[in-house]
């Protein structure tokens, strides 16, 4: 799907837990997610932690949507 | 002695050129062309070449695969080789149509060359064994010497060995071998290793294929004025799944508006993705669709706006097939929408 996005020439970014997959599957953009069942959000933590954790990563997403990038790249996530 | 039959094109069949490439196949007893030095290199005599237009071949693939079939029916045969092709597009793909019918028919070993940029190699690597050619009939005598070195251990049943070494486009095949150096796996995962942490270049025994590579597009100029749509393949519907998404396997997606909701309440939305425990994106789905967080950056005006529709499907054994038609679906809308940029949350 991801490739089909990019393809129609809108900027994608995947947010994916398998990035090895995502990878060699072909996206451009990437940022890490925690899990697969709970991407964006561990549920063993406090709801204020999911939150900072999901608008972290959300945000890094957001502005890899506006990097300029030459090759396949994954956007470093600090929490 | 063993028989082999040498299938060569119009040009080489000393037909004639381009004007005689719809030349109807004919098999002739002996050697034309090519097949006479094959027959010097090769320990099987030629008994037969097969002569077709490369037009002939292409574009009347089924006619011309019968009346080959049909005298081939006649004969004996140990060993098929055709070409080699060279950088010759149609007779690559010609070479390669042919060995697939003869291998499917008669199961002998099929042989054929090719440069690497002949379709042909694309379309049939994987079915047989294509030998990495020259680019022109200068590599004529190497390019078969090379197909008849192979055929030869072939036909004596000598060792093979991989694409690599024996000079083959790569089937993707692998097989068990006893190695020369008894060096075991495990030893040679950790040598590679710590050859990869020492930056050296190392060789991987599990080549993964290359993809598709997509040209990366343009990025997003000015965020603040971006409107940004957010798309899953996490399953997440209204609970009452109106779309009708399948858990598994899906060809049906959905887009759901969100214009007036600040997060995707538990009970109003959950998932339907059969592939993982639902339990915590039922309980929260903003942690597989982040609307909470999009909503607060469209707030402090990070982005322009938050398109007013999610998109989801299921990606679980979906096939890449109808992930890209459905991907082109909801590109309809992000085009007639005015959607400057897509986040996707995969699970």
């Amino acid at each position: 799907m991801v490739k089909e996005i990019e393809k129609a020439g809108i900027p994608v970014v995947q947010m994916a837990n398998l990035i090895p997959v995502a990878k060699s599957v072909g996206a451009n953009k990437m940022v890490p997610t925690i899990s697969i069942p709970y991407p964006l959000g561990d549920p063993a933590t406090p709801k204020e932690d999911q939150y900072k954790l999901r608008y972290h990563r959300v945000g890094v997403a957001l502005d890899a949507l506006a990097a300029e990038i030459s090759d396949q790249t994954i956007f470093k996530v600090k929490i | 002695m063993k028989k082999a039959i040498h299938y060569i094109n119009q040009f080489f069949g000393q037909i004639g050129g381009e004007d005689k490439a719809d030349f109807k196949p004919e098999i002739r007893k002996g050697l034309v062309g090519p097949a006479l030095f094959l027959n010097t290199v090769l320990d099987a005599e030629v008994t037969h070449t097969i002569i077709c237009g490369d037009n002939f071949m292409t574009s009347n693939k089924d006619e011309a695969i019968e009346i080959i079939m049909s005298e081939l029916e006649k004969l004996d045969f140990d060993i098929f080789i055709a070409g080699p092709a060279f950088q010759a597009g149609r007779y690559g793909v010609a070479c390669g149509t042919i060995c697939q019918a003869v291998q499917e028919r008669f199961n002998v070993p099929v042989l054929t060359s090719m440069h690497e940029e002949n379709p042909g190699v694309d379309m049939y690597k994987k079915e047989m064994i294509i030998f990495q050619g020259g680019r022109s009939a200068a590599a004529m005598r190497n390019d078969l010497k090379i197909v008849a070195n192979y055929a030869n251990k072939l036909l004596n049943n000598e060792e093979l060995l991989d694409a690599e070494t024996e000079g083959y486009f790569s089937r993707g095949i692998r097989h068990q071998v006893w190695r020369e150096d008894g060096v075991v796996a495990a030893d040679r995962v950790i040598d590679m290793l710590l050859k990869k942490l020492a930056g050296e270049e190392f060789n991987t025994e599990l080549p993964i294929p290359s993809m598709e590579a997509v040209p990366i597009a343009p990025p997003i100029k000015d965020l603040s004025k971006a409107n940004i749509a957010f798309a899953t393949s996490g399953g997440i519907v209204p609970v009452e799944n109106p779309d009708r998404i399948q858990s598994a396997s899906a060809t049906r997606w959905g887009r759901y508006d969100i214009s007036d909701m600040d997060r995707l309440e538990a009970g109003v939305f959950k998932t339907i993705h059969a592939g993982y425990d639902p339990a915590a994106a039922d309980a929260d789905p903003n942690v597989c669709v982040p609307l909470d967080a999009l909503r607060a950056y469209e707030k402090e005006g990070k982005i322009g706006k938050l398109h007013n529709y999610f998109y989801s499907t299921v990606g679980t054994g979906t096939t890449q097939g109808e992930a890209a038609r459905m991907a082109k679906e909801m590109i309809e809308y992000f085009v007639k929408e005015n959607v400057d940029g897509v986040i996707l949350s995969s699970t």
